[in-house]
């Protein structure tokens, strides 16, 4: 299958971005490098280009019957143009996608994952209601998102929507560069920080647009990695690395979107059943107390005895120290706990931590 | 890319300098770019026997880890302290500062099995 590029393929090239096949897409994967670029973000500002990711629209008179059906948050709590994490699961239980559900005026709007786009597509398709009308964006529309504590700054001159009256998880239909954009105060990085969603053709004079406003805060393009850094110090779930169709969301500490009492959905029974029995593993985060780097699959020992596996891991810019995130059997998940890593068969000490692991100061 | 032409190479981007009977051993300017941000550097200790080919140490980056692997066979005579406190000066000066380990080379005649820097660069431009 040949691989995609996205509008601002060419922009990448022309920073010297190295570029990696993500999801059946060219998507940078870092340009000066991994830990300037993640500093960088908690610093002052970083612009993402992450337009692999998929819109699906919802509308009709039983959108949002249908998009309860569908996924495990309330999103009958949802105001016009507020948004909320939320996931899709089977009838047993499993993640099929996390994803995030925005209410616009007249429509729904899906945010899903790349790797997962067509999996989801098929899936609402084949459990679509009449009177839910669905439309595939994703191939028109591009998604920036610009992370970091100057955001607003550097956003707010490009248009006239009040930044400071966007909530947390709240958007506004509105012009950027006097483009119609969609503007989110949404991310994944743990930086206050905004997506913007606009058509293909503009992709470019926005970004290029936002790369000159944040100049005054040395703003920088960053990659994947970065954003991989970013959100493992916030401890958010990477679908395919910590969440997938094996694991299911109380396990994995999304029990706060898991709204049982909402009504039915696809799912519902299993994971009422596993929140009265109590779960058997769970989602923690360890940092590392030896000079090691744990990775995606290494076993977690305790006292020499196998009792989970990483999901997640990397180096930490901000802690300068391994950091994780795996499944462990209940009553090694408490903060504090040691546990062991098995990095290439030598053992390295980790011990279960508070998260998110970085935390503003 | 730079690829001294005074040093010899493996296919696993080491780079070797030879004087008399020591050859001094590092990652190249390619690897070092694919590896991204070097944040470990694991070295043997001074006195170890490695062979050649096999693996001597690990290198972590941020993304990935990677094998080191001895270009030639001998006993480690230094090991490049600065790396334990700045490894990230196998990204700043792979050539230079960035070294990791001397090898006293026990068959020398082994340097004939590595790339020269004209292979190399075949391999790599």
């Amino acid at each position: 299958m040949e691989i995609k590029k996205t509008a601002l393929y060419e922009t990448h090239a022309k920073l010297g971005a190295k570029l990696v096949e993500f999801a059946g897409y060219y998507m940078p994967i870092q340009y000066r490098g991994i830990i300037d670029e993640h500093k960088r973000v908690r610093s002052t500002v970083g612009l993402f280009d992450v337009s692999h990711m998929g819109e699906f629209f919802i509308s009709g008179p039983r959108a949002l019957d249908f998009i309860q059906q569908m996924t495990i948050n309330n999103a009958a709590k949802l105001e016009i143009n507020q948004a909320q994490y939320s996931a899709m699961c089977y009838p047993d239980g499993g993640i099929i996608d996390d994803l995030i559900v925005y209410r616009l005026a007249d429509r729904y709007m899906l945010i899903v994952n790349a790797g997962n786009l067509q999996k989801d597509w098929n899936w609402l398709v084949e459990h679509q209601m009449p009177g839910a009308d669905l439309v595939n964006r994703s191939d028109e529309l591009s998604l920036l998102a610009l992370q970091g504590p100057r955001a607003a700054e550097t956003l707010q001159p490009l248009t006239a929507v009040d930044l400071a009256t966007i909530d947390t998880y709240h958007l506004a239909d509105g012009k950027v560069a006097g483009i119609d954009a969609l503007i989110a105060r949404t991310g994944y990085t743990g930086e206050p920080g905004f997506e913007i969603c606009v058509e293909n053709q503009h992709a470019r004079e926005i970004w290029d647009g936002l790369m000159k406003a944040g100049k005054a805060f040395a703003i920088e393009p960053i990659g994947l990695g970065a954003r991989d850094t970013l959100r493992l110090e916030m401890k958010y779930c990477l679908y395919g690395n910590d969440i997938d169709e094996t694991t299911q969301p109380l396990e994995a500490g999304l029990g706060w979107i898991t709204k049982l009492k909402k009504g039915e959905f696809i799912g519902r029974d299993v994971l009422l059943a596993v929140s009265q029995q109590g779960l058997k593993r769970r989602l923690i985060g360890f940092t590392m107390q030896d000079r090691a780097v744990p990775r995606h699959g290494y076993p977690i020992l305790a006292q020499g005895k196998p009792i989970g596996v990483v999901t997640s891991g990397t180096f930490s810019p901000m802690l300068q120290q391994g950091i994780g995130m795996g499944y462990v059997q209940i009553g090694f998940d408490t903060v504090g706990t040691p546990l062991e890593i098995d990095i290439r068969n030598r053992i390295s000490r980790a011990t279960v931590a508070d998260t998110p692991f970085y935390k503003k100061s | 890319m730079q690829v001294p032409k005074n040093l010899w190479y493996t296919e696993e981007h080491e780079w070797v300098k030879v004087e008399g009977e020591i050859a001094t051993i590092g990652i190249t300017e390619y690897a070092q770019g694919e590896l991204g941000d070097v944040v470990f550097v694991e070295l043997p200790q001074v006195g170890a026997k490695v062979q050649q080919m096999q693996a001597f140490g690990t290198i972590e980056a941020v993304k990935a880890v990677s094998d080191l692997f001895a270009p030639v066979s001998g006993e480690v005579a230094e090991v490049n302290a600065l790396l334990s406190d700045q490894p990230e000066v196998v990204n700043q000066d792979p050539y230079g500062q960035g070294w990791m380990i001397r090898i006293k080379m026990s068959v020398p005649q082994e340097v004939k099995k590595l790339l020269s820097a004209e292979d190399y660069e075949k391999k790599v431009g």
